[in-house]
């Protein structure tokens, strides 16, 4: 990706800015980006060897993060309509629920969610094979 | 002033209208109520609708409950079964029931009550009424009771006789027949259903049910009950005795009124309510067949439905919703036969009929009109269409330009696919009825009745069926209403999505009506029920505020469906296509080199000529996308709206240019109006065509727009449609010069932009409104088409800057790119 040019943002160290390699803030924690850089009600991905996944920002400023597959037919859900704290796949319209990942009643499925973490702006992501919270 | 103390309400009525209200409540305000049931009978909260089919051995009564006893266990529910509650003491507000209780009765206060009595069945004065045999047809228990005399194995021959031929008597009637029993059906009228049938149609389904074994005295009054410690038979008022070991009354029902009556409720009929569901007594609420809503007593499920829902509103606290009255429908509910009714199917003065008599099919169908709209349908044998009639009734759609086809159903209007089949009752289990998501008849019925499920929208969520193009809509509403039998197809305002109760109309009002600018103002003025909406009302709220405010109204990227905010359409794979306009479908080697070279650059992996004249690029990542757009921008390409709720192609033929029979240029006509019209973002997307003949090459007769150039002039067509459901468009008018085919053209779209509801095409659009409408406003009236057509010029000052063009410059650029690659 290109280097960040936004130099005001205060950063907690060690961290100065974005740069091409993600600086790893303990064993687990990856400093992925600022919240400003997800569009309120939208969403936007974060490429791994594994996968791609899908940082969601809702209209309160939750941020979420789940597998970029839908549990239907795969479809990226990062391209789909977020409203509340759900996400409704653009392919055919199953939605998921952003905290859980699991697909809202009647559909069934999960996709699988990750851990995220907003301090002072900054998101963090943990990376690792996710889990499903609810059942 | 709210307190902490949670609210105590009590329920009277363990049916269905009662426990509908709670789960209705319970979704809007789980934690505010401390609930009390009463039930009569001994069982949980069954669908009482099942009983023929239990009756008649279809099903068990175990797969008739709706809500079992851990249900209410669940929502802390206390539930009182077999207990009748014998007063209301509205001065203290405590209920009382006359045993139970440590000191003989329950006394139970209340802060809000909600009488769910429902009706009791009318057991006609006469004697013998009251001999054992003599049974109404109304619970499970009068059900378990005509199955011991059915099923007993000493008498060899058993008789039935079942008073009434209504809709209760004749299921009824059907399923003691499929029990073995000889039934004889005893009626006042002369023909069975009077209310739902005319002559014709009683008389046809008479000779069906007496086909599969059914005797009919009809035009006949019962007199006396014949026996002496037991029934043995039954007496006419001519004199005639028949022999029965069996008497169902199913006269009627009347609403069971006595618990509130001797508390002093205003009862008439019923129950009175306002339009909130509210009794006279303020504290005191009333839904089902007890109550009598502006004069009106329902006994069908869907109506309590409605009820339910606006009565668990305000018991909530919410005071949004009103009932208005239902319209209903009504089936029978015996397999094998199709049978559909709706409104007042018996003309009046000044009213006109429509029949169709096919003795042959056995088919019937009349339709009563009164001032070009439909008020009543009979029909039987072929009920397919029966939703369909009953949706024009509700919406008064003029029907004078489709009369000639009206009888013979929507599928003759145009419809591919379904090969005919119309009798659903008829219909395989194994008949696939929604050919996008592959169900079959029989999964639909089977997840009906595994997960009661009531509505067409919960039939469609479990199912799939119906949810993806909707052509199959009107079949999934005959599979629920035959197997449910009682069945309104839809309220009669449709709500825009579950964020809210208005229609699509109401909120198009109210953005002009309330002067609403933006998506925030309107859910706040509108009361959505969520913070910020839903898949479904976003997109429509974004395109309403555009069409009413040109130039001024922010377009909401968030609310636009994925192809619509970032200009390309999503593929199966999450890659997307990219389709540049070409104007007229007329394209030149420069272009398609130009064309040809890009997709080598990006080695796209299809090139393929679409339906509309143009050209597509297919497998292209959206991090690729600005790069190509840029590269087609630079070789004279704008976007070609392929991915959008918007114009999409103007298809043409050579016309007079080169062909020899070609009447006008309708080359040059095509690219004209794709100049005016490109940018446009519509309701649903919007195709035209450009035909040179009347050999119509274009084939602008399936198109939402379409021109036909004759000799003389124009001839304009709309509202046709070649997708799912084949359309053929009405012809609207006929135009001499290019200036007016531009100006027709533009004042259609407009009209079309700024009423039709979002996600409806033309066609469906002029289904709805009629075509009349459309001419009154594009063709008679001259000056208010000069309006609509400015109007749609003015907006188009705002939409055609190419949004490839501005992506390729830089714009959303976090749309095509990645937050974050970790390696």
């Amino acid at each position: 990706m290109p280097a960040n040019k936004k130099q005001s943002r205060a950063w907690p160290a060690p961290t100065e800015c974005f740069g091409l390699t993600i600086t790893r803030w303990n064993m687990e924690w990856l400093q992925i980006g600022h919240i400003e850089d997800i569009p309120r009600q939208g969403s936007r991905v974060v490429q791994t060897s594994s996968g791609e996944i899908a940082l969601f920002r809702s209209v309160d400023d939750q941020v979420f993060a789940l597998n970029n597959k839908c549990p239907h037919k795969g479809g990226p859900l990062s391209q789909g309509i977020v409203h509340g704290t759900r996400v409704t796949c653009p392919l055919h319209n199953w939605v998921i629920d952003l905290e859980s990942g699991v697909a809202v009643a009647p559909d069934e499925g999960c996709a699988h969610r990750h851990e995220v973490r907003v301090a002072h702006g900054v998101v963090f992501l943990e990376v690792k094979a996710g889990a499903c919270k609810a059942a | 002033m709210k307190t902490n103390k949670k609210t105590r309400l009590v329920v009277i009525g363990n049916g269905m209208a009662g426990i509908r209200t709670l789960e209705e409540l319970l979704k809007m305000s789980p934690d505010e109520f401390e609930i009390t049931v009463f039930g009569a009978e001994p069982q949980p909260n069954y669908n009482r609708i099942l009983l023929s089919p239990v009756l008649s051995g279809e099903m068990k009564f175990q797969d008739t409950v709706l809500n079992d006893w851990s249900w209410y266990e669940e929502h802390n529910i206390t539930l009182h079964t077999g207990k009748l509650v014998t007063k209301i003491d509205r001065k203290n507000c405590v209920v009382h029931t006359k045993e139970g209780g440590a000191e003989g009765g329950l006394a139970i206060p209340y802060d809000r009550l909600l009488i769910a009595t429902g009706s009791n069945p009318i057991m006609l004065p006469i004697p013998g009424i009251n001999l054992p045999g003599v049974l109404a047809y109304r619970s499970i228990d009068d059900v378990e009771k005509m199955l011991v005399v059915a099923q007993d194995k000493t008498t060899p021959s058993k008789r039935a006789v079942v008073i009434g031929g209504g809709l209760l008597g004749l299921e009824a009637a059907n399923g003691l027949s499929l029990q073995g029993m000889e039934v004889a059906v005893v009626h006042l009228c002369e023909w069975p259903m009077e209310r739902q049938l005319d002559k014709v149609g009683g008389g046809l389904l008479k000779n069906e049910l007496e086909k599969r074994g059914l005797k009919f005295y009809m035009s006949r009054q019962t007199e006396a009950i014949l026996g002496e410690d037991k029934v043995t038979g039954l007496r006419f008022k001519d004199g005639e005795e028949i022999p029965a070991d069996l008497v169902i009354m199913a006269a009627g029902i009347r609403p069971n009124i006595a618990l509130a009556k001797l508390a002093n409720i205003h009862c008439e009929r019923g129950i009175v309510v306002n339009d909130t569901m509210q009794t006279y007594d303020p504290k005191i609420y009333s839904v089902g067949e007890c109550v009598q809503h502006r004069g009106q007593v329902y006994g069908l499920v869907a109506p309590l439905f409605e009820q339910a829902k606006v009565a668990a509103n305000h018991l909530a606290e919410y005071g949004r919703m009103r009932y208005e009255g239902s319209a209903v429908s009504t089936k029978l509910k015996v397999t094998g036969i199709d049978l559909f009714s709706a409104g007042d199917f018996n003309a009046g003065p000044g009213d006109e009929e429509l029949l169709l008599q096919d003795s042959a099919r056995g088919v019937y169908k009349k339709l009563v009109l009164r001032d070009n709209k439909l008020r009543g349908a009979v029909m039987y044998g072929d009920t397919l269409d029966g939703p369909w009639y009953f949706q024009m009734m509700r919406d008064e759609t003029d029907v004078s330009e489709m009369r000639e086809h009206i009888l013979f159903g929507q599928m003759h209007i145009g419809d591919s696919g379904r090969g005919g089949a119309s009798n659903v009752a008829n219909m395989p289990d194994s008949a696939e009825i929604c050919g996008c998501n592959g169900v079959t008849k029989g999964a639909i019925v089977k997840t009906i009745l595994d997960k009661k499920l009531f509505t067409l929208e919960e039939v469609r969520a479990h199912t799939k069926a119906s949810g993806s193009c909707g052509s199959c809509t009107g079949l999934c509403e005959a599979i629920l209403a035959n197997t449910l039998g009682d069945y309104s197809a839809k309220p009669s305002k449709k709500a825009l999505c579950s964020c809210t109760e208005h229609a699509h109309h109401d909120v198009q009002e109210a953005i002009t009506k309330l002067q609403l600018k933006t998506i925030p103002e309107l859910m706040k003025a509108l009361q959505w029920k969520t913070a910020d909406g839903c898949h479904v009302c976003r997109p429509a709220l974004n395109y309403y505020l555009m069409a009413a405010w040109p130039g001024e109204y922010q377009d909401d990227s968030r609310s636009r469906f994925i192809n619509e905010r970032v200009h390309a359409n999503i593929q199966k794979d999450g890659t997307y296509s990219v389709i540049p306009r070409i104007w007229g479908g007329v394209t030149s080697p420069s272009e398609l080199r130009a064309i040809a070279e890009i997709a080598e650059r990006h080695e796209v992996r299809t090139v393929h000529i679409t339906g509309g004249q143009r050209i597509g690029l297919y497998g292209i990542t959206k991090e690729q996308l600005p790069k190509m757009w840029s590269e087609l921008v630079d070789a004279g390409f704008v976007s070609g709206h392929a991915y959008g709720k918007a114009l999409r192609t103007v298809k043409t033929c050579v016309g007079s240019e080169w062909c020899r029979f070609g009447t006008q240029d309708s080359t040059a006509m095509g690219i004209k109006v794709e100049k005016m019209t490109w940018g446009s973002w519509t309701p649903h997307k919007f195709k035209i065509a450009v035909s040179g003949c009347p050999r119509n090459c274009a084939e602008a007769t399936i198109k939402d727009f379409g021109v036909v150039c004759v000799d003389s002039g124009y001839e304009i067509h709309v509202g046709g449609n070649g997708g799912i459901k084949v359309r053929v468009t009405d012809f609207l008018c006929k135009v001499e010069t290019e200036e007016q085919v531009l100006e027709y053209c533009g004042a259609y779209m407009q009209l079309y932009r700024e009423e039709a509801h979002y996600m409806e095409r033309t066609a469906p659009w002029i289904e709805r409104v009629g075509l009349a409408h459309i001419k009154q406003h594009v063709v008679d009236d001259a000056a208010g088409r000069t309006e609509l057509y400015a109007r749609f010029l003015k907006s188009q000052t705002y939409s055609q800057d190419d949004p490839w063009k501005e992506r390729a410059e830089g714009k959303d650029a976090h749309e095509y790119q990645p937050l974050a690659t970790i390696a």
